[in-house]
């Protein structure tokens, strides 16, 4: 590369005092007043989007100190232990849990956090519907929400049928006529163990992950939702538009 | 529908007081807590689990039962043998709401031959040795498909009036053919534990799928009959229960609710009207921000007053207070849930 492209000179110095500095030396740390391409693209938007300072503030609205707003983190809370225990029942094997106290104990960790991640959701969901957390703009945030609440519901489900237990046979058992009514019981076969435990130790999990992460994303950026009743009355500012 | 503008966060928060707040200190404090919840649940009330029951339990406990289900399931009357898809081409467990019949448009993808996979197949695997068997195996592979149904006709009407003795079943004279040989046969594989291995093995050396185990099990009533025990049947909200006495998936109370109630618990076609109201409420979950009625009822419901108490009280001290020069203090601006 024996001269610059016509993109890097363009750049300009990110630090001022690098501007002074001997300019006769090509500069290091430098960014492209205007970069293109898709790659520029994504970080812009999410620069614009996301800023960290907005996905992590230091100081929040004064009404976030009701209670209501606890049960989302610990919602989160139990979800993180439900992946820690389940990580530990998968790496041990899936029969472990019976044969050995600690993996009993492990299960009941899972069981225990399933019920509380549960719990929690419900709660978080409640909270969130009478508090009408869709408004000024989260609509997306409510539909993530749920989403996240009703793929979660078929994560449990699978969990429930991979125990290897009497519980699993009669919940195989019974529910097999419900998805057979669909016509999916083919695709999704519940007396299918090895397919069940694929389902429930991979692909929910990630999934259920992703989409949280996903909605903690979009609290963030746009921040909680005012009281029903505040003043706020988002008005167009010139250039934007209500369709 | 009207789409939100874009908001810009300083002015969206604009007359509300801010606090400072730690958002991952809340979370760590979250973490520790609900780990502290979850040990103690664990070390005091570990967690359920019943031993799964098996073929070799059910030959064992209940013979009767199980030598009348491989019965029925040679001659093709099970449960199993007359569902339809995905299992088989025939329609006894078929539903449909209407036209609507998504289980037959979508086919047979797991193949179930009842007679073949759970009777006859087992037991040519089992034949080593045992001459009296291939005799019999071989004697019912003879006969027409008439005369296997007249003899397995006869013993399944026999059977409901046999008894046992020393562990076998025992039925009055009849021409039953080599159908007792085949099902003394079932029986012992039963109760040898063979049969549970035997419903496993396909082509492959690697096995986890337990469907034709589960579905022949099934078919009978010993399955049934522990779940009755534990509260688990349909009519018990079973699916929502767990063994013993721990709480099992609560979140689908309403599903289950649906099977207690008219039309839904006298209807054939249950399981489909189930999934569909369910998908149709679940729908409209995800849809609440659209629904005019279900959005507005937290306006009306005064239930935001208690979550956000403080922040009201705050507001109406500064409007008592007269402070000017904050959108929150005019008197036009009130906090008040009719206005929201």
């Amino acid at each position: 590369m024996s001269e610059p492209s016509p993109s890097m000179a363009a750049e300009v110095p990110r630090d001022p005092r690098e501007a002074s500095a001997d300019t006769s030396a090509p500069a290091i740390h430098t960014v492209t007043a205007r970069e293109t391409g898709w790659t520029a693209a994504i970080r812009d938007r999410l620069e614009h989007r996301l800023p960290l300072r907005e996905l992590l503030p230091t100081r929040q609205p004064s009404y976030v100190g009701s209670w209501v707003y606890v049960f989302g983190v610990v919602t989160i809370a139990a979800l993180v232990w439900v992946v820690l225990s389940g990580t530990v029942l998968a790496l041990m094997g899936s029969a472990w849990w019976h044969i050995s106290s600690l993996g009993r104990f492990f299960n009941s960790l899972h069981f225990w956090s399933v019920q509380m991640f549960f719990i929690f959701m419900v709660l978080h969901l409640w909270g969130m519907y009478w508090g009408a957390g869709w408004r000024d703009g989260r609509a997306k945030t409510w539909m993530v929400g749920v989403v996240i609440f009703l793929v979660s519901i078929v994560t449990a489900f699978t969990g429930y049928l991979v125990q290897q237990n009497f519980d699993s046979q009669w919940i195989a058992v019974n529910a097999k006529d419900a998805i057979n009514s669909t016509g999916l019981g083919g695709f999704f076969n519940v007396l299918n163990f090895g397919q069940m435990y694929g389902l429930h130790v991979m692909l929910f999990p990630i999934g259920v992950t992703l989409l949280v992460v996903l909605h903690i994303v979009q609290v963030r950026g746009r921040g909680v939702v005012r009281p029903i009743g505040d003043p706020y009355r988002p008005e167009p500012r010139s250039g934007e538009t209500e369709a | 529908m009207r789409r939100h503008p874009t908001i810009d966060r300083r002015r969206y928060y604009d007359g509300v007081r801010t606090i400072p707040y730690d958002l991952v200190k809340e979370l760590a404090i979250a973490l520790g807590a609900v780990l502290v919840i979850v040990v103690a649940l664990s070390a005091v009330l570990s967690s359920p689990d019943v031993p799964s029951a098996t073929i070799r339990s059910w030959a064992t406990a209940d013979p009767l039962d199980f030598v009348t289900t491989a019965a029925n399931e040679l001659a093709g009357q099970s449960t199993v043998a007359q569902y339809g898809p995905p299992y088989n081409d025939q329609s006894g467990s078929v539903q449909g709401l209407g036209p609507i019949v998504p289980q037959q448009w979508l086919g047979v993808h797991v193949t179930v031959d009842p007679p073949n996979d759970f009777v006859l197949q087992p037991l040519s695997q089992a034949t080593v040795g045992d001459d009296q068997l291939a005799t019999a195996l071989t004697s019912y592979r003879a006969a027409s498909s008439d005369q296997q149904q007249k003899w397995l006709s006869a013993y399944i009407d026999a059977l409901g009036n046999a008894s046992i003795s020393a562990g076998q079943v025992v039925t009055a004279p009849g021409s039953y053919g080599p159908v007792p040989v085949l099902m003394d046969r079932m029986l012992r594989l039963g109760r040898s534990g063979g049969l549970d291995a035997l419903l496993l093995t396909s082509d492959h050396f690697y096995q986890t799928d337990y469907s034709k185990a589960l579905l022949f099990m099934d078919d009978g009533g010993y399955l049934s009959g522990l779940a009755t025990d534990q509260k688990l049947t349909g009519s018990q909200w079973g699916m929502m229960n767990e063994t013993g006495r721990y709480p099992g998936q609560a979140w689908l109370w309403l599903y289950t609710f649906w099977y207690q109630i008219p039309p839904y618990s006298t209807a054939s076609n249950a399981d489909l009207l189930v999934v569909l109201t369910m998908a149709v409420l679940s729908l409209a979950l995800l849809l609440v921000p659209f629904i005019p009625g279900l959005r507005d009822l937290p306006r009306w419901v005064p239930i935001h007053r208690l979550m956000w108490r403080s922040h009201y009280q705050e507001m109406r001290r500064r409007q008592a207070a007269g402070s000017s020069g904050s959108p929150a203090a005019t008197p036009s601006q009130v906090p008040s849930a009719r206005r929201a």
